[in-house]
């Protein structure tokens, strides 16, 4: 990561790499395009996946404290977008209104069910987390008596898709002459945020606070003897993954135009986990590699199974939904048994699972 | 002269039971203290109690004149209260010089913090060989040697050193007894928590001896070391 992003030592070179990287950025949409608009829609979602995957590797990653309910962040995010835009109850504030204020509640709810976990560590903290991940699902799904809050497991419809003035992310476009479809569009912005994430997430990394999470995870009690204030340290990397959360959660309304309790899941927060240890925990480039891979190795093998049994027996023999997660698993623990510290790993978690003593 | 750290009727309690029952300890300013006892005896609990890592039951302490009972750990390093704590809690995954670096968090002088990690790698050379090497490959007493270095680093006024030479070989043992004089030296006011009793009473200039709890004998550390009770319980053969 560092040698990456050294500036110091050519910037010729980090331009022309900059330049490139932007311009295959850039190519992306129109790229997965050839393919049909869902596999735009599919790129789509490996962003958000990034971005929520970096959230949760702020806690799990830098500070090292397994959360297994991070899933509830997105859904706050998601639900504050879309009650206060929908006809739900016929409110329709802008976006730039309430996607960050999605990322507020989020953030104050990271603290919430932060607080109560502070002095709980390992098998413990995870397992209040799950409880406060399914809390928060249950409550969605059930809040719509006596007063009807979030529509219940029917979710809420018609949400607004993300319009700035006479501009809609939401339709097909044409401009200067290239043809946008909204999904392509959606990528541009999702492309943007995500790179600020990124940015923040490196300084966060090489800050003063970066280096407490990273005293934290190494040994609570020697970074509190090091005047590391750990209570807010650690309060304050569940409010920054849970605000990345909320914000992600509120894209994920736009683009989809619709959110329903079962979106939200324990499974959804166990695959975010998932991409954060599989691309490489604490890494950022590990984790969006992560992200990435996790997100299109299911779909390809959707879309490669079926033709692929065809091909071979001439017809179906087994459900291409069940083989796919059977595969998928597979594959995970393949990459955990031959690269334990992820697909890409941070120097300091190699170090660790090298076996270095302690 | 007025104490920089004094305890008073100092009491500790897990649960129901009383690990420390009440003591008196002061620490001048300027001066090597040790406290020495053997295993059990309450001294680690003391420590941590005055550090904030666990909870007073009774009784007050005094650094720099303000009552600290029940300030949080955070704080009192902020206020040149530093520890080494026992098994030396180094950050075993992280380089030599970023377990430094985490020794001066609580700083931002930063030009002055580049001078003093020169200093700590003056004092220990080996450190400065291995610097980019995680903390965990250093051998148990270079890792003692990281901590203190890496308290120094804190520009602590009382240094709390809690069983330096614990697990260590001989050798290794005097070169840690060394550092602590060295340290103290400089100026910084030393609490020495010890079994180690004779080189702990060698190289300080007071001593207080805690046997279940309590605080038994204290004394110029001169003293101590002739005092018989203390030859028989602590010295054994060594002082002959």
């Amino acid at each position: 990561m560092h040698s990456m992003f050294n500036s110091k030592k050519n910037p010729a070179l980090v331009w022309a790499g900059v330049v490139v990287i932007g311009l295959a950025l850039a190519l992306v949409p129109f790229v997965a395009a050839m393919g049909g608009q869902a596999w735009v829609r599919v790129v789509n979602f490996a962003l958000l996946y990034i971005m929520l995957s970096l959230g949760l590797n702020i806690v799990v990653g830098f500070a090292g404290l397994l959360d297994l309910g991070y899933i509830a962040f997105y859904a706050v995010g998601a639900y504050v977008y879309a009650l206060l835009a929908s006809p739900h109850f016929g409110m329709h504030l802008p976006f730039w209104l309430i996607l960050p204020l999605g990322a507020l509640v989020a953030c104050f709810f990271g603290v919430l069910l932060g607080a109560p976990t502070l002095k709980l560590r390992g098998d413990y903290l995870a397992i209040v987390t799950l409880g406060f991940g399914e809390i928060v699902r249950i409550f969605l799904n059930n809040l719509n008596t006596p007063i009807n809050i979030t529509n219940g497991p029917q979710g809420i419809t018609l949400i607004d898709p993300l319009t700035l003035g006479s501009f809609s992310f939401g339709k097909a476009e044409t401009i200067l002459g290239i043809e946008f479809s909204g999904p392509q569009k959606y990528y541009f912005l999702l492309v943007v945020l995500c790179l600020l994430i990124v940015a923040l997430n490196i300084r966060l990394q090489n800050s003063r606070i970066g280096r407490a999470w990273e005293a934290i995870r190494e040994d609570e009690i020697a970074a509190r003897a090091m005047g590391i204030n750990t209570r807010n340290v650690k309060l304050l990397a569940f409010a920054m993954g849970a605000s990345f959360g909320g914000v992600a959660g509120g894209l994920f309304s736009a683009i989809q135009g619709f959110v329903s309790p079962e979106s939200f899941g324990l499974l959804e927060s166990i695959m975010v986990l998932a991409m954060v240890v599989l691309g490489g925990m604490g890494n950022i480039g590990g984790v969006i590699l992560g992200a990435i891979l996790l997100t299109m190795l299911p779909e390809a093998l959707r879309f490669s199974i079926e033709p692929l049994q065809k091909a071979i027996f001439g017809r179906m023999i087994v459900d291409p939904e069940t083989i796919r997660m059977l595969i998928f698993g597979l594959a995970l623990i393949l990459v955990m048994l031959f690269r334990p510290a992820g697909l890409w790993p941070s120097a300091v978690r190699k170090r660790e699972l090298s076996g270095a003593q302690s | 002269m007025k104490p920089l750290l004094e305890l008073t009727d100092y009491k500790v309690s897990y649960g129901g039971i009383k690990a420390v029952k009440g003591i008196d300890l002061a620490v001048n300013e300027g001066e090597l203290v040790c406290l020495i006892g053997a295993n059990g005896a309450g001294k680690t609990t003391t420590l941590k109690a005055i550090c904030g890592l666990i909870k007073t039951a009774g009784g007050r302490a005094l650094y720099q004149g303000e009552n600290i009972t029940g300030a949080r750990s955070f704080e009192l390093v902020r206020r040149g209260l530093a520890m080494v704590p026992e098994g030396r809690g180094i950050f075993g995954q992280l380089t030599i010089e970023e377990n430094l670096a985490m020794g001066a968090y609580t700083r931002r002088d930063y030009g002055a913090i580049k001078t003093d990690t020169e200093q700590v790698f003056e004092l220990f050379p080996r450190l400065r060989e291995r610097r980019k090497q995680p903390a965990g490959t250093l051998s148990g007493g270079e890792q003692q040697m990281l901590a203190m270095g890496r308290a120094i680093l804190s520009k602590p006024k009382l240094l709390l050193l809690d069983e330096p030479s614990m697990g260590l070989a001989p050798l290794m043992v005097k070169k840690v007894f060394e550092t602590v004089r060295a340290i103290s030296a400089q100026g910084v006011t030393i609490l020495l928590i010890e079994q180690n009793a004779k080189l702990a009473l060698q190289i300080s200039s007071r001593g207080y001896v805690m046997e279940s709890g309590a605080i038994t004998l204290s004394g110029q550390a001169s003293q101590l070391l002739d005092n018989p009770k203390v030859r028989e319980a602590y010295l054994g053969e060594q002082a002959a």
